[in-house]
Order: structure tokens, then C-alpha cells, then sequence
């Protein structure tokens, strides 16, 4: 499609009218998600359509959109096809021809590639029916999967821009804030801090220029929520930016986008150059003589450069080291200026907003936590992938109905939320509503939008001890409760799991956790102790066989587990034998099996194989 | 070194002189364009930028992208951020260990792969995962761990 240049508000109102690119009632759209889904192999897939579809003539007919992510990550590679909602699962380049022949020929469903039903041989063939999507409401992810992200006519279709002409025609930078502020937004970014108060102290702050900055450096391990919008609807992000950018008083801005995420700079790239080249970012946008710029700087691994004040030292060539607050960067930021700093979510929710009206955003959610949270389901659950739910929600729902539960039928013990800054929910809070307050009442965060499954098999103590590695390890180093106390605990955690701790530990993890929270200088180290003290609440239990019986019940901490067969319920099967890699189990058919604990490697293999459940874990003792 | 690196770290250095901020990005495309971060060039890019010699040392030590040494020709990444960590990352870390003989952070003798662990690649839905250059290997197991390496020998 040919780029063009709008000069006016009304040219790009008239424009969209004249759209019809993503419904128009003669042509088949099969959306295929070529983000998340690449490492899956989507490419291949896409390839084989579109080398089949020329083929056979159908360019004209059959239109595909490389969109961004749907989601539904555990079945990737997927593809939705319209106007029939038809949803494929798992599809290989060898599926084209079939897709092709019966699907997009003759309006045929392709049964196996679709969802399995939640009864036996049943399916599910349109994305409407999915039990997945059913709870979900997409503000954040309102373009994800549904516009291919580089193309900007697909984004101006479905209203993107409109929101930044309407604030450059009709909002005063003030009424901007009011209505952002009466929206009742809390930074996405983990902090949880009212999005609209944060602009009034940066456009109140004295100084010139001031900046804009995009946080995408998402460092919570487990996370992927910034990294799916930024690479499937870039143009959101850039869209919120500007009417920031116009709020406070900003002509240029930065998006801080973490190296490990080439597809998403790739895309804001293509993005920013498709903007500039529309008249809608740059000089005079829209003539209404607001001017903004937007630069992209690529951040160099190092997690704490997520926290403000160490991406602005990153940004300006420095160390990210953080540095004390206040000031605020609203009030010394970028090169000691005012600078605004909002998450990626955050961002894009700033359109919908500012075209849907607060109350409308203000209508969904809970008192104190308003719209929806977009989160990344991992670990040990079924569904793994992106969901966007209304604040409020249960937990349990998000877990079970939307993410489907734990796989192989095994305990669920917990979500983790909010990575090293956060917390675990166990399972007798799973009916807690999702927002801010309620999680922090129990010891847990809503963080960025990270949830970790753990079940029966992971063990806590361990979980603690990989997280302080992780805070030990990203510790910058510039204060001593950081740098040193977490060095302390970690070592503490990692003798527990060694089946060397004392007495005295629990007692001294939690002193030493509170200690480093109140002393340490930024963000990392006040909220480093969190996954220790939040085990501790919840899973004190599992820290005490680890100490006083050495034993780990979760037959995860290698030194303290040692496999034995139980000759009550030992059936002779030899399944455990057989799949035992290197022949530590001896025993003749229907009769008792024994592990030599000399030859055992504690892989688990046994203990998960057994149907009979007579492989026990023993502790050292 | 060669002249047509040093003419394209010139150009690298000249394209950012005078730019605020420009000394992370000049450190990434001279990285781009030698694999590491030799001496020579690091003292080119301090005498182009009027940096200091031991700030440029600071920053690149800071963060993890920055190599002071020579590289493998491919670079294996294992994820053990969280969601690969619960999924048993340190498994597949191990025995890529124990194949190459090498630890976590070096490379091998033949200069053929870099081992490194990193945290989070963003595609945890398919935990564990690795990556090899550009290309994502998910719900690894062992056997294909080795067999994904073994694409690349
Ligand atoms: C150690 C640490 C890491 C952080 N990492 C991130 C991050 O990856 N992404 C992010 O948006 N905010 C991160 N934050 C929060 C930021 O400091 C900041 O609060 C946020 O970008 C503000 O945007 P928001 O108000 O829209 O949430 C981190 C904070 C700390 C202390
Ligand atoms: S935790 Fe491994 S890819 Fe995110």
C-alpha cells in the first residue's frame, strides 16, 4: 500500500473511511502469527500458504496477515482464518495444501488441526468457542494477532491515530491528564503508580526540554507481555507516546527496548519510519504544530537498567547504575531534565483511553485497580501463553479456566507474580481477586505481568535460592545491603538446599531480608528478599525438612533426595527400570525392584513413571 | 587489524561523534563488526569520542553483551530465566556442558560455539528453551538438546 502524508485531521479521518483492508466481505483472511509463533516454526508455514495460493490464483481472493501474537503460545504455530473464525493449532508447512484444498477452497474445516474439545474426540473449530479466549477482555491486545504490525493502513483501520487527533484537535494538554487521571491507570511497569499524577508532576516540572520515555526493557525472567505488544502492535505504543509527549510538554522521547528482543525492534523500526513518513510523528503532526521524535536505544543486558533512574544513566552511555530518589526524574531525568517514564502497557493503554473516555476504561476492574492486566502464563501450565483480563478476576480463574490447569494432573503449589521483585500466591489464596492491593496483602506483587507456575515438583527452598542467584548476580553493586546482604542470603538458601542447614536460618534469612529491604538504595534490593520472605509465610514447612530432616519433598534438591522402592506397593512391573538411564534399578519381573543408590543419577524418571506410586523420596536422614 | 574493519570502525566512530549518549551503541556495532570487543578498537572508539579509556572499560564490563575476548563462530544461549528454570533449564545447561567440555561462558577450542546462559528470551511458553544465533530450539529435552547442537558442528 502506498504510504501518504496527512496534513490535516480530516485527511486522516477521511482516509480510514476509504479503508477496507482487513474486512472486506470478497476476500478469506487467514491470519497466522508470525511473532512468538517463529520459534515454532510458523515461517515455514506461511511460506507453504502463500507459495500454495499463488499457485493456484487465489492472490486476489485469499489475503495473509503476518500478525502478532494470539496468545494461545502453547499451541504455536497458529492461524486464525476469516471471515469464518475457523482456529489451527500446531500446523505444519505440510498442512498448507490441506488448509488450501479443503479450508480455503471449499470451506471445509480440517478437523485435526483443530482444538481439542474438553470432551474425549471432540474439537473446537471457531476461536470464539475457546475456553481460553472466553474470560479474556482486550484493551492492551486489542490489535495482537488481528493487523499484520507493520503495516500502519491495517492500524488507522481499526481507529489507530484517531486518539492522537482527537487530543490535538480537542484536549488541552491539561484535560488530557484529567481524563488520564480519572481513568484511574497504575503504571504496568510493576510500580503500580497513578499514570495521570505521574504526567501533572512532569508537565508542572520547571525546566526544557523535557522527554518522554517508553520502559520495554522487561527483565522479570518468565515474562513476555511488552515483548508480544511491541512486536504485534507497535504502533500503540508510539501512538501513546505522542499524546504523552503533548500532555506534558515533551517534544522527543525514547523507547528503551531490552537486546533480546530483535523482532520487536525490528518492528518499532519499521513503525517510527512508517509514522515520520504519514505526517504523524516529527514536525507539525497533523498540522496542528505539535512537534515529536522518537529514537529507539537498545539496552545491553543488565536487569536493574529496568528501574528508572539506571535507564536513564543507560540511555545517556553510563553504567545503568541507579542513583537515590528524589528527585524524580519528572523533575531530574534524562540529562537532568524532566523526564515522564511509563511502561509499554501503560502506553498503550493510553489510546483506548483517551478515545473511549475514562469512565468507560474506569468501568471495568475493581475500586483501586482499574481496566485489565495483560499476563504471561508459564511453568507448569497448560496453556502457556499471553492473556489480558479485567482487573479483579480470580486467580483461580486465570489459572484454571483460561490457562487450563496444571499438566499431568499433578498439585499445583503456587504462582509466582512478579519475579524476583515478587511473591508466591499458594493455593489456599487462589480465590483472591487480581489487583494491586489484594496481592500485596498477602506477600506477593502484581509485578509486570509475569505469573510462574510451580507444582508438586518444584521445590520452594530451590525457587528462593534461584531468585536471590538472580538478584545476586544483577546486583549493580553501588550499595552494601544489596551487594553484600543478598550474597549472604543466597549462600544461606544454597547450604539448605545442600542439606547443610542450621537451626537458626529461617530466623536469619528473615532478619537479614527485612534488613536489606529497608536500607538498600533502589528498587532491586528493596524488593530482593521478597521470593524468600514470601516462601518462608507460605512454605515454612518445606524449609524445615530441608533443615531438620534433610529431605526435600519435591525431589528437587539433588544432594537430599535418594529414590527408594517401597516393597508394600512394588509391583514387579519393571516400568521404572526400563526407563531408568543408567541401569540403577535391578529386579525380575513380578518381583521386587531395588535402586542401587551408587549408580542412581536422582533424574526422577522412576518416581515419575511409577503408576503404582511405590518409587518414595527419602531425605538424607 | 584488517584495514577494511579498521575504515568500518572509523565510520562507525565518526557516524556517532557528538552525539549524546553514543557510547552504548558505538560499543554495539563495533562489537557487530569484530565479534568482540578487541583492545585497538576500544581505544579508537575512546580517542573518536573523547571518552576515557577507563569509563569505556566500566561500561563494557557492566553489562553481559559485551565480550572482551573472541567469540564461537555460533553462540548457544540457555535460557534459566524462571519459566525455563521450573521446566528444568539447568538439565540442558549440563549436558551441552558435558558435550562441548566447556562451562557456562566460554568457548570452545575450535572457536566453533560460545556457551552462555541467559535469562529470558521471551518465549517461555515453550520452556526450556535455547537459542542458537537466531534461531529458537523449545520444550528441549536432552535428546534434543544434542541433536540441535549437532546441526551446527
Ligand atoms: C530492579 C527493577 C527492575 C525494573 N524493571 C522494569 C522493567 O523491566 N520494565 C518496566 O516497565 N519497569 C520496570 N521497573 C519499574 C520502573 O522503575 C518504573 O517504575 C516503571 O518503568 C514506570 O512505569 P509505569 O509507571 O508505567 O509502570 C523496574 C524497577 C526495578 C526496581
Ligand atoms: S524464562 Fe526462559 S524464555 Fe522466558
Amino acid at each position: 500500500m502506498e504510504q501518504r502524508l496527512f496534513k490535516t485531521f480530516d485527511d486522516l479521518a477521511q482516509y480510514r473511511k476509504s479503508l477496507n483492508t482487513l474486512n472486506d466481505p470478497n476476500k478469506i483472511y487467514v491470519r497466522i502469527c508470525m511473532t512468538g509463533c517463529r520459534a515454532q516454526g510458523a515461517t515455514g508455514v506461511r511460506d507453504a500458504l502463500a507459495a500454495g495460493i499463488e499457485e493456484r490464483g487465489l492472490k486476489d481472493k485469499i489475503e495473509i496477515i503476518d500478525a502478532g501474537c494470539m496468545g494461545f503460545c502453547a499451541k504455536a504455530p497458529v492461524m486464525v482464518i476469516d471471515p469464518a473464525d475457523i482456529f489451527y493449532q500446531g500446523v505444519t508447512a505440510e498442512d498448507a495444501s490441506d488448509i488450501i484444498k479443503k479450508t480455503l477452497i471449499n470451506n471445509k474445516v480440517v478437523n485435526r488441526l483443530c482444538l481439542n474439545g474438553p470432551k474425549k474426540g471432540t474439537k473446537i473449530v471457531h476461536s470464539r468457542d475457546i475456553p481460553f479466549y472466553k474470560d479474556q477482555e482486550t484493551i492492551v491486545l486489542r490489535n495482537c494477532g488481528r493487523i499484520s504490525p507493520t503495516s500502519l493502513v491495517h492500524y488507522i483501520e481499526r481507529d489507530g491515530y484517531s486518539a492522537l487527533a482527537k487530543t490535538l484537535s480537542q484536549m488541552p494538554p491539561e484535560v488530557v491528564i484529567e481524563e488520564v487521571k480519572q481513568s484511574g491507570l497504575r503504571g504496568r511497569g510493576g510500580g503500580g503508580f497513578p499514570t495521570g499524577l505521574k504526567w501533572q508532576f512532569a508537565r508542572a516540572a520547571k525546566g526544557a526540554p523535557k522527554y518522554i520515555i517508553c520502559n520495554a526493557d522487561e527483565g522479570d525472567p518468565g515474562a513476555f507481555m511488552d515483548r508480544a505488544v511491541l512486536e504485534g502492535d507497535p504502533h500503540s505504543v508510539i501512538e501513546g507516546m505522542i499524546i504523552g509527549g503533548y500532555a506534558i510538554g515533551s517534544n522527543e522521547g525514547y523507547i528503551y527496548v531490552r537486546a533480546e528482543y530483535p523482532i520487536a525492534v525490528e518492528h518499532l523500526t519499521i513503525a517510527i519510519a512508517q509514522a515520520e513518513e504519514a505526517g504523524l510523528l516529527g514536525e507539525n503532526i497533523l498540522g496542528s504544530g505539535f512537534d515529536f521524535k522518537l529514537k529507539i536505544k537498545q539496552g545491553a543486558g543488565a536487569f536493574v537498567c529496568g528501574e528508572e533512574t539506571a535507564l536513564i544513566a543507560s540511555i545517556e552511555g553510563k553504567q545503568g547504575r541507579p542513583r537515590p530518589r528524589p528527585p524524580f526524574p519528572a523533575q531530574s531525568g534524562l540529562w537532568g531534565k524532566p523526564t515522564n517514564i511509563n511502561n509499554v502497557e501503560t502506553w498503550a493503554n493510553i489510546p483506548p483511553i483517551v478515545l473511549n473516555s475514562a469512565s468507560w476504561f474506569s468501568s471495568l476492574g475493581t475500586e483501586k485497580s482499574k481496566g485489565t492486566k495483560v499476563f504471561a502464563l508459564a511453568g507448569k501450565i497448560n496453556n502457556t501463553g499471553l492473556v489480558e483480563v479485567p482487573m479483579g478476576i480470580s486467580l483461580r480463574k486465570v489459572i484454571f479456566d483460561i490457562g487450563g490447569g496444571i499438566p499431568k494432573d499433578k498439585k499445583f503449589k503456587a504462582a509466582q507474580m512478579g519475579g524476583p521483585s515478587g511473591g508466591c500466591v499458594p493455593a489456599e489464596h487462589l480465590d483472591l481477586p487480581i489487583d494491586y492491593d489484594s496481592l500485596q496483602e498477602v506477600g506477593a506483587i502484581m509485578g509486570s505481568g509475569g505469573m510462574v507456575i510451580v507444582d508438586e515438583n518444584n521445590c520452594m527452598v530451590e525457587l528462593a535460592r534461584f531468585f536471590l542467584e538472580f538478584t545476586q548476580d544483577e546486583s549493580c553493586g553501588k550499595c552494601v545491603p544489596c551487594r553484600i546482604g543478598t550474597k549472604r542470603m543466597l549462600e544461606i538458601l544454597t547450604r539448605i538446599t545442600l542439606g547443610e542447614g542450621r537451626d537458626e536460618d529461617i530466623d536469619t534469612l528473615i532478619k537479614l531480608g527485612q534488613m536489606i529491604k529497608d536500607s538498600s538504595l533502589c528498587g532491586l534490593g528493596q524488593t530482593a528478599p521478597n521470593p524468600v520472605l514470601s516462601t518462608i509465610r507460605y512454605f515454612r514447612d518445606e524449609y524445615e525438612t530441608h533443615i531438620k530432616e534433610k529431605r526435600c519433598a519435591a525431589g528437587s534438591c539433588k544432594e537430599l533426595t535418594i529414590y527408594v522402592i517401597n516393597p508394600e506397593t512394588c509391583t514387579g512391573c519393571m516400568v521404572c527400570a526400563k526407563r531408568c538411564p543408567n541401569a540403577a534399578i535391578t529386579g525380575e519381573k513380578k518381583r521386587l525392584h531395588t535402586i542401587d543408590p551408587t549408580k542412581c543419577i536422582k533424574c526422577g524418571l522412576c518416581f515419575e513413571s511409577c503408576k503404582f506410586k511405590a518409587v518414595e523420596i527419602k531425605g538424607r536422614l | 587489524m584488517e584495514r577494511e574493519k579498521t575504515d568500518k570502525l572509523q565510520a562507525v566512530i565518526d557516524k556517532y561523534k557528538g552525539v549524546k549518549g553514543a557510547l552504548i551503541p558505538v560499543l554495539q556495532e563495533v562489537q557487530d563488526l569484530f565479534n568482540y570487543l578487541p583492545d585497538e578498537a576500544l581505544r579508537a572508539v575512546g580517542k573518536g569520542l573523547k571518552v576515557p579509556l577507563s569509563r569505556i572499560y566500566g561500561v563494557v564490563t557492566f553489562y553481559t553483551q559485551f565480550h572482551l575476548v573472541p567469540q564461537g563462530k555460533n553462540s548457544i544461549h540457555v535460557c534459566t530465566g524462571t519459566a525455563c528454570h521450573v521446566k528444568g533449564a539447568k538439565k540442558m545447561l549440563e549436558r551441552i556442558e558435558s558435550l562441548l567440555g566447556i562451562k557456562d561462558g566460554d568457548t570452545t577450542e575450535d572457536f566453533k560455539f560460545t556457551l552462555k546462559s541467559v535469562r529470558c528470551v521471551g518465549t517461555c511458553f515453550l520452556a526450556p528453551v535455547m537459542m542458537i544465533n537466531e534461531d529458537y530450539f523449545g520444550e528441549l529435552t536432552e535428546k534434543k538438546t544434542e541433536e540441535a547442537i549437532k546441526q551446527y558442528n
